[in-house]
């Protein structure tokens, strides 16, 4: 019999974090000038929000798409995976996140978000804003060099999100739940990993998905 | 990979020229102490290397040569023991990337498992892990954790009688799954089990240890610094006065002198990404070991900080 409740956490840690930050400088360094491109279009995707052109719903849908599509295959599955043969079988999660965004963009008007900006809209907005420009500098806040910063598009936890904090602008419904379930997952997943690795920036997703919780929460319904 | 003649040799005297030096302390060689496997008779180093995390760096150029050096200093310091699993990430090819750059010294005695839950499938990862490290053939391979043991020791036993294996083994840890050890001790013909044993954690005393005496098992001790959080907790702490007697300079050589002083305990294989804790856990190995009452006090100091 296997005392399984006799595991904890870090008995299924596989790395350290060394191993696991330098991930980043090394993605970043074999896909550049990839991560500048990602970050230009997350502050577009950022100025959008502030004032969405009307034709910005599929546009906004297929690049979020591809990004998923992007970090599922080049981070999870080429880079993540060597060090940690869960990444593997999460990699498909990415892009089924991937098809939900396509699916979205061909069956219906992609992510629409409100014409105008709203308060309602600060929780998404602030995400986006944060997965965008703040999260690439918690490297340099934590001692580790910027070019190991965690980019939107390259890395998975500011696509996750930017993703949620997209979600959160869309109108409640059908759509926006589906778009928050692997994220979600995702970012416990994250959590869990980064606090049995004993970093604070664990504490970073448990935080987004408390501020997700309760704006969709007090959210009225579709 | 098998052990060589100078070792051997060396083995030889470290073993005859055991004798008390002062109170409390065995003296050994100026040389590494080297066990005799029970099986066989054949030496090994005292001390191994691990590999549970540390060389899990993936194809990270930067960390990957950090590693090659940790097993460079190893081969230096005498060699001996490596453990992995395919449970282990990409450790495995870490290890066989270091070994190919030092041209697969004969000093290193390979030490792997099998980890899976079909036994049909353990031939197969049996070959892959022979791939990653580079190797035709290991000196030891263990049923990693116990998983489908019945099964899997068919196969390493089959192994071993056509000259394809040195030595088979099973490993535990954390204390899990003691009794079934024991019983597989006592019914079959295994060479080595590996489990947890540190200052802390002393379970294996009672009757493991004792029963791999009896019937002539070699054991392997993992888990000696409890995965490193033993050495971090000391890392503050004054050494006692007897550490000098010992010759040891650390909080990580007075535990491994703690291990390696139990008579059964064949080789302790603590893990490190650090050259100079390798060196410092090799030279554990050194000069005098703790007797009983020494080792009593070691327990009871490390237990009350
Ligand atoms: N079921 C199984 O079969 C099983 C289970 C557990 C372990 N094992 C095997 O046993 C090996 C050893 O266990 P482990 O790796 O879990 O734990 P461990 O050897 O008790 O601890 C490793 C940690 O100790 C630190 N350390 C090593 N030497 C040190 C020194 N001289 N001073 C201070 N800190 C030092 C290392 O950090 P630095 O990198 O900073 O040196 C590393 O983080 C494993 O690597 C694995 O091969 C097998």
């Amino acid at each position: 019999m296997t005392d399984w409740w006799s595991y904890r956490p870090s008995d299924f840690l596989l790395f350290s974090p060394t191993t696991y930050w330098r991930l980043f400088e090394l993605e970043n360094a074999a896909v550049w000038p990839l991560p500048l491109v990602t970050l230009l279009a997350g502050l577009a995707v950022l100025g959008f929000t502030f004032r969405p052109p009307t034709w910005s719903g599929r546009p906004l849908a297929l690049l979020f798409g591809l990004a998923w599509a992007w970090v599922g295959w080049s981070f999870l599955w080429q880079r993540y995976a060597p060090i940690n043969w869960a990444a593997g079988y999460v990699a498909p999660l990415f892009a089924l996140q991937a098809l939900i965004f396509v699916w979205i963009a061909a069956a219906g008007a992609g992510c629409r978000l409100g014409t105008r900006f709203t308060l309602s809209a600060l929780p998404g907005s602030l995400l986006l804003g944060y997965a965008v420009i703040l999260h690439p500098l918690t490297a340099l806040l934590a001692g580790r060099p910027l070019a190991g910063a965690e980019i939107v598009g390259i890395a998975p936890d500011p696509t996750a999100i930017a993703t949620v904090g997209l979600a959160l602008l869309m109108p409640p419904g059908v759509e926006r739940w589906l778009l928050l379930i692997v994220p979600s997952l995702w970012l416990s997943a994250s959590a869990v990993t980064l606090l049995t690795l004993s970093t604070w920036e664990g504490w970073i997703p448990i935080a987004v998905l408390g501020l997700t919780l309760l704006t969709v929460r007090r959210s009225p319904a579709a | 990979m098998k052990v060589d003649r100078r070792q051997l040799l060396l083995g030889a005297l470290g073993l005859a020229a055991v004798r008390p030096r002062s109170e409390g302390a065995h003296a050994q060689t100026a040389h590494e102490v080297l066990r005799r496997i029970p099986s066989t008779g054949q030496a090994i180093p005292a001390i191994g290397l691990g590999s549970w995390i540390t060389f899990n760096v993936g194809d990270d150029p930067l960390l990957r040569g950090a590693s090659a050096e940790v097993i460079a200093a190893f081969v230096e310091e005498g060699g001996g023991m490596i453990d992995c699993s395919p449970m282990y990430g990409s450790s495995q090819g870490t290890i066989g990337y270091g070994l190919q750059r030092l041209g697969y010294p004969s000093s290193v005695f390979s030490a792997e498992k099998v980890w899976t839950n079909a036994t049909g499938d353990g031939p197969g990862q049996i070959a892959e892990t022979l791939d990653e490290w580079g190797v035709r053939r290991f000196d030891l391979l263990q049923v990693h954790n116990l998983v489908a043991w019945e099964g899997h020791l068919e196969t390493l036993f089959a192994m071993k009688a056509e000259g394809k294996l040195g030595y088979v083994g099973v490993t535990t840890s954390h204390g899990r799954r003691h009794d079934l050890l024991e019983r597989i001790m006592q019914r079959y013909p295994i060479d080595f089990i590996q489990l947890t044993y540190n200052v802390l954690d002393r379970d294996p005393e009672a009757r493991l240890l004792p029963l791999a005496q009896e019937r002539g098992i070699g054991v392997i001790v993992n888990r000696p610094f409890q995965g490193g959080a033993l050495t971090r907790r000391l890392r503050n702490e004054r050494l006692p006065a007897f550490a000098g007697d010992l010759g040891a300079e650390s909080w990580a050589q007075v535990i491994l002198k703690h291990l390696l002083s139990h008579p059964a305990v064949t080789v302790v294989i603590p893990a490190t990404t650090q050259v100079a804790h390798l060196r410092e856990n090799k030279r554990a190995a050194h000069g005098s070991l703790p007797d009983p009452t020494l080792r009593d006090r070691i327990v009871e100091e490390i237990r009350s900080l």
